[in-house]
Protein backbone atom coordinates (compact mmCIF):
# COMPACT_ATOMS: atom_id res chain seq x y z
CA UNK A 1 0.00 0.00 0.00
CA UNK A 2 1.18 3.57 -0.67
CA UNK A 3 1.30 5.63 2.23
CA UNK A 4 2.18 9.02 -0.14
CA UNK A 5 1.01 10.34 -3.19
CA UNK A 6 3.99 9.35 -5.95
CA UNK A 7 3.36 13.58 -7.43
CA UNK A 8 2.52 15.71 -4.67
CA UNK A 9 4.24 13.71 -1.77
CA UNK A 10 0.99 13.86 0.40
CA UNK A 11 0.07 11.71 2.63
CA UNK A 12 -2.64 9.11 0.77
CA UNK A 13 -4.97 9.55 3.95
CA UNK A 14 -5.77 12.85 3.79
CA UNK A 15 -5.48 13.11 -0.30
CA UNK A 16 -8.61 12.49 -1.65
CA UNK A 17 -11.36 13.62 -4.44
CA UNK A 18 -10.72 15.93 -6.86
CA UNK A 19 -7.44 16.43 -6.12
CA UNK A 20 -6.51 12.58 -5.51
CA UNK A 21 -8.32 11.73 -9.12
CA UNK A 22 -6.00 14.75 -10.61
CA UNK A 23 -2.55 13.67 -9.18
CA UNK A 24 -3.34 9.99 -10.59
CA UNK A 25 -4.06 11.72 -13.91
CA UNK A 26 -1.42 13.52 -13.98
CA UNK A 27 0.90 10.11 -13.16
CA UNK A 28 -0.02 8.54 -16.59
CA UNK A 29 2.02 12.09 -17.95
CA UNK A 30 4.88 12.09 -15.31
CA UNK A 31 6.82 9.60 -13.46
CA UNK A 32 6.20 9.47 -9.88
CA UNK A 33 8.86 12.14 -7.86
CA UNK A 34 7.97 11.17 -4.28
CA UNK A 35 8.77 7.69 -2.64
CA UNK A 36 5.36 5.99 -1.73
CA UNK A 37 6.46 4.26 0.93
CA UNK A 38 8.74 7.33 2.79
CA UNK A 39 8.00 10.48 1.10
CA UNK A 40 11.43 10.86 0.11
CA UNK A 41 11.85 13.10 -3.31
CA UNK A 42 13.48 10.33 -5.79
CA UNK A 43 15.76 10.81 -8.50
CA UNK A 44 14.19 9.95 -11.76
CA UNK A 45 15.75 9.18 -14.99
CA UNK A 46 13.65 9.21 -18.33
CA UNK A 47 14.85 8.42 -21.66
CA UNK A 48 12.41 8.05 -24.80
CA UNK A 49 10.92 4.73 -23.44
CA UNK A 50 11.53 4.29 -20.33
CA UNK A 51 11.90 5.69 -16.66
CA UNK A 52 13.25 4.77 -13.82
CA UNK A 53 13.04 6.55 -10.07
CA UNK A 54 15.26 5.77 -7.26
CA UNK A 55 14.41 6.52 -3.18
CA UNK A 56 17.97 6.09 -1.18
CA UNK A 57 16.10 3.53 0.85
CA UNK A 58 13.47 1.92 -0.99
CA UNK A 59 15.27 0.98 -4.47
CA UNK A 60 14.29 2.03 -7.98
CA UNK A 61 11.07 1.77 -9.40
CA UNK A 62 10.70 1.85 -13.13
CA UNK A 63 7.61 1.84 -15.84
CA UNK A 64 8.29 -2.37 -16.22
CA UNK A 65 8.11 -3.49 -12.64
CA UNK A 66 9.84 -2.98 -9.60
CA UNK A 67 13.09 -3.84 -8.83
CA UNK A 68 15.53 -3.65 -5.71
CA UNK B 1 -18.61 39.55 -52.95
CA UNK B 2 -15.18 40.18 -54.35
CA UNK B 3 -14.33 42.60 -51.52
CA UNK B 4 -15.07 40.15 -49.09
CA UNK B 5 -12.61 37.68 -50.78
CA UNK B 6 -10.18 40.32 -51.07
CA UNK B 7 -10.11 41.90 -47.15
CA UNK B 8 -10.03 37.88 -45.76
CA UNK B 9 -6.92 36.55 -44.32
CA UNK B 10 -7.04 33.03 -45.44
CA UNK B 11 -7.56 34.46 -48.96
CA UNK B 12 -5.08 36.90 -48.86
CA UNK B 13 -2.65 33.67 -47.50
CA UNK B 14 -3.23 31.42 -49.68
CA UNK B 15 -2.18 33.87 -52.50
CA UNK B 16 1.06 35.04 -50.67
CA UNK B 17 2.17 31.99 -48.27
CA UNK B 18 0.75 28.93 -50.57
CA UNK B 19 1.19 30.15 -53.97
CA UNK B 20 4.72 32.61 -53.57
CA UNK B 21 6.17 31.07 -50.18
CA UNK B 22 6.22 34.35 -47.87
CA UNK B 23 5.73 33.60 -44.67
CA UNK B 24 2.60 35.86 -42.27
CA UNK B 25 3.42 39.18 -41.65
CA UNK B 26 3.04 39.91 -37.61
CA UNK B 27 -0.32 41.33 -38.63
CA UNK B 28 -1.34 38.94 -40.21
CA UNK B 29 -0.53 36.35 -37.67
CA UNK B 30 -2.61 37.94 -35.24
CA UNK B 31 -5.46 37.95 -37.47
CA UNK B 32 -5.72 33.67 -38.42
CA UNK B 33 -4.66 33.73 -34.45
CA UNK B 34 -8.02 35.70 -33.84
CA UNK B 35 -10.74 33.78 -36.46
CA UNK B 36 -13.41 32.46 -34.72
CA UNK B 37 -13.79 28.93 -33.70
CA UNK B 38 -15.68 28.18 -37.01
CA UNK B 39 -13.21 29.10 -39.07
CA UNK B 40 -10.44 26.94 -37.74
CA UNK B 41 -10.51 23.86 -40.13
CA UNK B 42 -10.24 26.33 -42.97
CA UNK B 43 -7.28 27.74 -41.58
CA UNK B 44 -6.11 24.10 -40.65
CA UNK B 45 -6.69 22.97 -44.33
CA UNK B 46 -4.63 25.34 -45.81
CA UNK B 47 -1.78 25.44 -43.36
CA UNK B 48 -1.45 21.90 -44.25
CA UNK B 49 -1.69 22.82 -48.18
CA UNK B 50 1.32 25.18 -47.03
CA UNK B 51 3.38 22.41 -45.44
CA UNK B 52 2.86 19.92 -48.18
CA UNK B 53 3.71 22.86 -50.88
CA UNK B 54 6.57 23.71 -49.39
CA UNK B 55 7.76 20.95 -47.17
CA UNK B 56 6.44 17.74 -48.60
CA UNK B 57 4.68 14.62 -47.04
CA UNK B 58 7.55 13.71 -44.86
CA UNK B 59 7.43 13.97 -40.82
CA UNK B 60 10.54 14.17 -39.17
CA UNK B 61 10.58 12.28 -35.79
CA UNK B 62 13.01 12.92 -32.85
CA UNK B 63 13.80 11.25 -29.58
CA UNK B 64 15.21 13.70 -26.84
CA UNK B 65 17.10 13.04 -23.31
CA UNK B 66 18.03 15.07 -20.70
CA UNK B 67 22.25 14.34 -19.76
CA UNK B 68 21.77 16.44 -16.98
CA UNK B 69 18.63 16.97 -14.97
CA UNK B 70 17.47 19.80 -12.72
CA UNK B 71 19.44 22.56 -10.63
CA UNK B 72 19.93 24.79 -13.00
CA UNK B 73 20.83 28.42 -11.83
CA UNK B 74 17.97 29.92 -14.18
CA UNK B 75 14.51 31.21 -13.60
CA UNK B 76 12.55 30.23 -16.70
CA UNK B 77 8.99 30.70 -15.04
CA UNK B 78 7.81 27.44 -16.66
CA UNK B 79 10.59 25.20 -16.08
CA UNK B 80 10.49 22.11 -13.40
CA UNK B 81 14.60 22.20 -13.65
CA UNK B 82 15.17 25.45 -11.87
CA UNK B 83 16.97 25.19 -9.28
CA UNK B 84 15.50 28.09 -8.10
CA UNK B 85 11.85 26.85 -7.52
CA UNK B 86 10.54 24.68 -5.23
CA UNK B 87 10.08 21.81 -7.30
CA UNK B 88 9.65 17.82 -6.92
CA UNK B 89 12.56 17.60 -9.87
CA UNK B 90 15.90 16.33 -8.48
CA UNK B 91 19.16 16.21 -9.58
CA UNK B 92 20.34 13.69 -11.75
CA UNK B 93 22.90 12.96 -14.36
CA UNK B 94 23.06 10.38 -17.34
CA UNK B 95 25.79 7.78 -17.67
CA UNK B 96 27.11 7.49 -21.26
CA UNK B 97 25.73 3.36 -21.31
CA UNK B 98 22.53 5.28 -20.58
CA UNK B 99 23.36 7.64 -23.47
CA UNK B 100 23.59 5.07 -25.99
CA UNK B 101 20.48 2.94 -24.81
CA UNK B 102 18.25 6.01 -25.16
CA UNK B 103 19.80 6.51 -28.55
CA UNK B 104 18.95 2.74 -29.50
CA UNK B 105 15.38 3.32 -28.20
CA UNK B 106 14.89 6.31 -30.21
CA UNK B 107 16.67 4.67 -33.14
CA UNK B 108 14.59 1.69 -32.95
CA UNK B 109 11.48 3.94 -33.69
CA UNK B 110 12.36 5.22 -36.84
CA UNK B 111 13.35 8.37 -35.92
CA UNK B 112 16.19 10.35 -37.76
CA UNK B 113 17.30 12.76 -34.74
CA UNK B 114 18.63 12.15 -31.25
CA UNK B 115 18.99 15.35 -28.60
CA UNK B 116 20.67 15.77 -25.93
CA UNK B 117 19.45 18.43 -23.45
CA UNK B 118 21.34 19.45 -20.17
CA UNK B 119 19.62 21.76 -17.90
CA UNK B 120 21.79 24.35 -17.83
CA UNK B 121 22.95 27.67 -18.14
CA UNK B 122 25.63 26.85 -20.14
CA UNK B 123 27.97 23.82 -20.89
CA UNK B 124 30.99 23.29 -18.11
CA UNK B 125 34.29 21.44 -19.34
CA UNK B 126 32.53 18.13 -17.69
CA UNK B 127 29.49 18.39 -19.64
CA UNK B 128 31.24 19.11 -22.80
CA UNK B 129 33.33 16.05 -22.60
CA UNK B 130 30.35 14.17 -21.55
CA UNK B 131 29.24 15.51 -24.98
CA UNK B 132 32.30 14.63 -26.72
CA UNK B 133 32.54 11.00 -25.16
CA UNK B 134 28.86 10.13 -25.44
CA UNK B 135 28.67 11.28 -29.31
CA UNK B 136 31.60 8.87 -29.58
CA UNK B 137 30.23 6.00 -28.15
CA UNK B 138 26.66 6.55 -29.92
CA UNK B 139 28.27 6.61 -33.47
CA UNK B 140 30.25 3.30 -32.69
CA UNK B 141 26.69 1.77 -32.28
CA UNK B 142 23.51 3.69 -33.28
CA UNK B 143 23.06 5.32 -36.67
CA UNK B 144 21.44 9.03 -36.16
CA UNK B 145 21.94 12.49 -36.27
CA UNK B 146 22.82 13.75 -33.06
CA UNK B 147 21.26 17.36 -31.71
CA UNK B 148 22.28 18.84 -28.72
CA UNK B 149 20.11 21.93 -26.21
CA UNK B 150 22.70 22.76 -23.65
CA UNK B 151 22.01 26.24 -22.98
CA UNK B 152 23.79 29.52 -24.15
CA UNK B 153 27.37 28.57 -25.41
CA UNK B 154 30.54 30.50 -25.84
CA UNK B 155 32.31 30.65 -29.62
CA UNK B 156 34.84 28.06 -28.90
CA UNK B 157 32.19 25.66 -27.40
CA UNK B 158 29.94 26.61 -30.53
CA UNK B 159 33.34 25.22 -32.59
CA UNK B 160 33.85 22.20 -30.38
CA UNK B 161 30.41 20.99 -30.55
CA UNK B 162 30.63 21.88 -34.43
CA UNK B 163 33.71 19.64 -34.72
CA UNK B 164 31.49 17.04 -32.61
CA UNK B 165 29.86 16.75 -35.68
CA UNK B 166 26.76 18.19 -33.73
CA UNK B 167 24.01 18.14 -36.40
CA UNK B 168 21.60 20.55 -35.39
CA UNK B 169 21.47 22.62 -31.44
CA UNK B 170 18.38 23.59 -29.78
CA UNK B 171 17.76 26.83 -28.29
CA UNK B 172 14.71 28.23 -27.43
CA UNK B 173 13.70 31.88 -27.93
CA UNK B 174 10.51 30.60 -25.55
CA UNK B 175 8.54 33.96 -26.05
CA UNK B 176 8.38 36.94 -27.59
CA UNK B 177 10.84 39.59 -26.88
CA UNK B 178 8.68 41.72 -25.51
CA UNK B 179 7.16 39.07 -23.16
CA UNK B 180 10.57 37.27 -22.11
CA UNK B 181 10.86 39.51 -19.13
CA UNK B 182 8.04 38.18 -17.92
CA UNK B 183 9.12 34.45 -17.88
CA UNK B 184 12.95 35.09 -17.59
CA UNK B 185 14.86 37.43 -15.62
CA UNK B 186 18.18 35.42 -15.16
CA UNK B 187 19.38 36.41 -18.44
CA UNK B 188 18.12 38.32 -21.86
CA UNK B 189 16.64 36.77 -24.65
CA UNK B 190 19.32 38.97 -26.58
CA UNK B 191 21.43 36.80 -25.05
CA UNK B 192 19.66 33.88 -26.39
CA UNK B 193 19.47 35.23 -29.44
CA UNK B 194 23.39 35.97 -29.88
CA UNK B 195 23.67 32.06 -29.68
CA UNK B 196 21.61 31.45 -32.19
CA UNK B 197 23.16 33.63 -34.23
CA UNK B 198 26.97 32.15 -33.33
CA UNK B 199 25.37 28.31 -34.26
CA UNK B 200 24.30 29.62 -37.56
CA UNK B 201 27.51 30.91 -38.45
CA UNK B 202 29.38 27.74 -37.41
CA UNK B 203 27.44 25.79 -40.07
CA UNK B 204 25.19 23.49 -37.58
CA UNK B 205 21.03 23.48 -38.04
CA UNK B 206 19.57 25.62 -35.69
CA UNK B 207 16.28 24.74 -33.61
CA UNK B 208 14.59 27.43 -32.60
CA UNK B 209 10.71 27.48 -30.37
CA UNK B 210 9.32 27.94 -27.36
CA UNK B 211 6.23 27.57 -25.19
CA UNK B 212 2.91 29.46 -26.02
CA UNK B 213 0.04 29.47 -23.17
CA UNK B 214 2.54 30.90 -20.76
CA UNK B 215 -0.01 34.05 -20.46
CA UNK B 216 1.34 36.23 -23.45
CA UNK B 217 -1.30 38.10 -25.72
CA UNK B 218 -2.43 37.13 -28.71
CA UNK B 219 -0.52 40.13 -30.30
CA UNK B 220 2.73 38.21 -28.27
CA UNK B 221 1.79 35.38 -29.64
CA UNK B 222 1.71 36.49 -33.17
CA UNK B 223 4.93 39.20 -32.42
CA UNK B 224 6.68 35.12 -31.71
CA UNK B 225 6.05 33.57 -35.01
CA UNK B 226 7.17 37.32 -36.62
CA UNK B 227 10.99 37.01 -34.80
CA UNK B 228 11.22 33.35 -35.16
CA UNK B 229 10.35 34.00 -38.60
CA UNK B 230 12.89 36.59 -39.05
CA UNK B 231 15.50 34.00 -37.63
CA UNK B 232 14.94 31.44 -40.42
CA UNK B 233 15.40 28.87 -38.08
CA UNK B 234 15.69 25.05 -39.82
CA UNK B 235 13.25 23.64 -36.98
CA UNK B 236 11.24 24.90 -34.62
CA UNK B 237 9.42 23.02 -31.75
CA UNK B 238 6.09 24.25 -30.56
CA UNK B 239 5.32 23.42 -27.18
CA UNK B 240 1.96 24.18 -24.86
CA UNK B 241 2.50 25.02 -21.43
CA UNK B 242 2.18 22.11 -19.41
CA UNK B 243 2.24 24.33 -15.54
CA UNK B 244 4.74 21.95 -13.26
CA UNK B 245 4.01 22.12 -9.52
CA UNK B 246 6.26 24.85 -7.35
CA UNK B 247 7.04 26.75 -10.73
CA UNK B 248 6.08 30.46 -10.93
CA UNK B 249 3.48 29.70 -14.24
CA UNK B 250 2.43 25.89 -11.96
CA UNK B 251 -0.79 27.79 -11.71
CA UNK B 252 -1.44 28.61 -15.12
CA UNK B 253 -4.51 27.37 -17.36
CA UNK B 254 -4.14 24.77 -19.71
CA UNK B 255 -4.85 26.07 -23.47
CA UNK B 256 -8.03 25.61 -24.65
CA UNK B 257 -7.42 23.10 -27.62
CA UNK B 258 -9.22 25.32 -30.53
CA UNK B 259 -6.53 27.96 -29.16
CA UNK B 260 -3.77 25.49 -29.91
CA UNK B 261 -4.99 24.28 -33.18
CA UNK B 262 -4.58 28.30 -34.06
CA UNK B 263 -1.30 28.61 -33.47
CA UNK B 264 0.09 25.51 -34.75
CA UNK B 265 -1.93 26.29 -38.51
CA UNK B 266 -0.46 30.24 -37.54
CA UNK B 267 2.71 29.16 -36.76
CA UNK B 268 2.86 27.09 -39.98
CA UNK B 269 1.64 30.03 -42.20
CA UNK B 270 4.81 31.78 -40.75
CA UNK B 271 6.71 29.96 -41.38
CA UNK B 272 6.28 27.92 -44.81
CA UNK B 273 9.35 25.96 -44.80
CA UNK B 274 10.80 25.17 -41.51
CA UNK B 275 10.38 22.06 -39.71
CA UNK B 276 7.11 22.71 -37.92
CA UNK B 277 7.86 19.62 -34.47
CA UNK B 278 5.02 19.11 -32.03
CA UNK B 279 6.96 19.21 -28.54
CA UNK B 280 5.62 19.09 -24.91
CA UNK B 281 2.59 19.27 -23.68
CA UNK B 282 0.47 18.21 -26.70
CA UNK B 283 -0.77 15.36 -24.71
CA UNK B 284 -2.54 17.49 -22.20
CA UNK B 285 -3.55 20.12 -24.55
CA UNK B 286 -4.70 18.29 -27.27
CA UNK B 287 -5.32 14.41 -26.42
CA UNK B 288 -6.84 12.81 -29.31
CA UNK B 289 -6.92 16.16 -31.03
CA UNK B 290 -3.07 15.52 -32.22
CA UNK B 291 -3.80 14.31 -35.16
CA UNK B 292 -5.30 17.82 -36.28
CA UNK B 293 -2.10 19.31 -35.89
CA UNK B 294 -0.35 16.66 -38.36
CA UNK B 295 -3.17 17.95 -40.99
CA UNK B 296 -2.80 21.64 -39.67
CA UNK B 297 1.06 22.42 -40.57
CA UNK B 298 3.01 20.24 -37.98
CA UNK B 299 5.53 18.07 -40.07
CA UNK B 300 7.84 16.68 -37.50
CA UNK B 301 7.40 14.84 -34.07
CA UNK B 302 9.04 14.03 -30.41
CA UNK B 303 8.49 10.60 -30.09
CA UNK B 304 7.74 8.63 -26.80
CA UNK B 305 9.12 10.58 -23.64
CA UNK B 306 10.15 14.53 -22.82
CA UNK B 307 12.80 15.57 -20.48
CA UNK B 308 10.62 15.49 -17.35
CA UNK B 309 7.28 14.50 -18.43
CA UNK B 310 6.09 11.36 -20.41
CA UNK B 311 4.73 11.20 -23.62
CA UNK B 312 2.90 8.94 -25.42
CA UNK B 313 4.03 5.37 -26.09
CA UNK B 314 5.82 5.59 -29.79
CA UNK B 315 4.01 3.10 -31.27
CA UNK B 316 0.89 5.43 -30.80
CA UNK B 317 2.49 8.21 -32.63
CA UNK B 318 4.10 6.00 -35.36
CA UNK B 319 0.23 4.48 -36.14
CA UNK B 320 -1.02 7.87 -35.92
CA UNK B 321 1.44 9.03 -38.89
CA UNK B 322 0.87 5.71 -40.63
CA UNK B 323 -3.62 6.07 -40.66
CA UNK B 324 -2.60 9.79 -42.15
CA UNK B 325 -0.47 8.55 -44.54
CA UNK B 326 2.55 10.46 -44.03
CA UNK B 327 5.67 8.99 -44.75
CA UNK B 328 8.58 9.17 -41.82
CA UNK B 329 11.48 11.05 -42.77
CA UNK B 330 15.02 8.87 -43.48
CA UNK B 331 17.77 9.53 -42.87
CA UNK B 332 19.42 10.10 -46.01
CA UNK B 333 16.77 12.77 -46.88
CA UNK B 334 18.78 14.40 -44.13
CA UNK B 335 22.26 14.17 -44.97
S1 LIG C 1 17.82 27.41 -18.70
FE1 LIG C 1 16.70 25.57 -19.33
S2 LIG C 1 16.86 24.12 -17.63
FE2 LIG C 1 17.46 26.14 -16.86
S3 LIG C 1 15.58 26.95 -15.96
FE3 LIG C 1 15.68 27.72 -18.07
S4 LIG C 1 14.54 26.20 -19.29
FE4 LIG C 1 14.98 25.25 -17.28
ZN1 LIG D 1 -1.01 14.02 -4.94
ZN1 LIG E 1 11.49 5.43 -0.03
Amino acid sequence: MSDYCGRCGRQTADHAGPELTGCARALSLEPPRYCAACRRRMIVQITPTGWTARCSEHGVLTNLHLQN
Amino acid sequence: MTDMLDTDILSAAREQVLERGIGLTEAQAVECLTLPDDRLDDLLALAHEVRMRWCGPEVEVEGIVSVKTGGCPEDCHFCSQSGLFQSPVRAAWLDIPSLVKAAKETAATGATEFCIVAAVRGPDERLMKQMREGCEAIRAEVDINIAASLGMLTQAQVDELADMGIHRYNHNLETSRSYFPNVVTTHTWEERWSTLSMVRDAGMEVCCGGIVGMGETIEQRAEFAAQLAELEPDEVPLNFLNPRPGTPFGDQPIMAPAEALKTVATFRLALPRTILRYAGGRELTLGDLAGKGVLGGINAVIVGNYLTTLGRPATEDLDMLAELSMPIKALSQTL
